[in-house]
């Protein structure tokens, strides 16, 4: 009896699984759009058409600010996550709310430093390396707002059905997808910000 | 429950714990202030910033597909994950690198 029930146990994990790594082959793919973005940017960033390089627009204290609310968001759904596998609602919902959180500081910061771009006459349409920059940066913002918008469903999925199997292998796959943006953050912060203010 | 008590022990390196979380991210603190400290307040050449920073950045997205992903090859699925991923990063260096050398290269031709 054992047997059977750890059996089926088994299979019903192994279906789990399958799900979380086929949602951890489209990140791969995923991976593949964000490094033609990386690449269009290292061939363009010297384009300026006369206009403003990084040097004159990036500021770093802003960006290190903005990349300490994503890391924060980042441990915070691994909290999330663990309370979720140890069945506790009430800490997978808390921990999900405050990564909401950190996410939207994250996403309003860029937005206002989007604005702020665009205000001053540095808009996409002006330069070569200004339409790579906000290719680029603003991909990695469409994704970590999809990220947002799918944790608030994830919030009343939870609130309404609890923990169950399926609801907890969504909270993978969306696991996945927060950390995953915390890794192409990391390229984007080095590679655009860091390297182009040196 | 027992059982499944049992299963989340072996499953603890797909999943990770409380301690591996923090671990995690203070390497990731401390790998994130060094390069903004060397490029904002650091008096360093060009070429040892540009390369300390990079450094950094690589070692950065080791800890977190280690300790935030769990990507390992201990267990059964984090072996198929981690593969994948080496297999994509292969693709990636080979679409960007390549596609830099090259457009770098003509851009120097057209130059002389």
């Amino acid at each position: 009896m054992s047997t059977v029930a750890t059996d089926m146990h088994h299979e019903h994990e192994h279906h789990e699984n399958n799900n979380v790594f086929g949602f951890w082959i489209y990140l791969m793919t995923d991976c593949l759009l964000f490094a033609s973005f990386f690449a269009t940017y290292a061939v363009l960033f010297m384009n300026t058409a006369g206009g403003v390089s990084g040097k004159d627009i990036f500021e770093l204290d802003f960006v290190a600010v903005e990349t300490a609310a994503l890391l924060l968001s980042s441990i915070t759904f691994g909290f999330s996550m663990i309370c979720a596998h140890k069945q506790n609602k009430g800490g997978t919902l808390l921990w999900l709310v405050v990564t909401w959180a950190f996410g939207a500081v994250f996403i309003g910061m860029e937005i206002y430093e989007f604005h702020h771009l665009i205000e001053h006459g540095n808009g996409p349409q002006t330069s070569a390396f200004l339409t790579a920059f906000f290719s680029l940066v603003g991909l990695h913002g469409l994704h970590v707002t999809s990220g947002l918008i799918w944790m608030t469903i994830m919030i009343i999925e939870v609130l309404r059905r609890g923990l169950g199997n399926q609801t907890v292998t969504r909270l993978s796959a969306l696991s996945l997808f927060w950390h995953f943006l915390d890794i192409v953050w990391i390229c984007v912060f080095t590679v655009v910000y860091l390297m182009g203010a040196v | 429950m027992s059982q499944h008590n049992a299963n989340s022990v072996d499953h603890a390196a797909d999943h990770g714990d409380v301690k591996s979380y923090v671990i995690g991210f203070v390497l990731s603190v401390i790998l994130t202030a060094i390069p903004f400290w060397m490029v904002m307040e650091g008096d360093f050449s060009k070429g040892a910033t540009i390369w300390s920073i990079v450094t950094m950045g690589v070692v950065q997205i080791w800890v977190h597909l280690k300790y935030f992903l769990h990507l390992n090859f201990v267990t059964e699925d984090g072996k198929a994950s981690t593969i994948s991923f080496l297999f994509s990063a292969l693709i990636i260096i080979m679409v960007v690198g390549l596609s830099v050398w090259i457009i770098y290269e003509s851009n120097a031709m057209m130059m002389y």
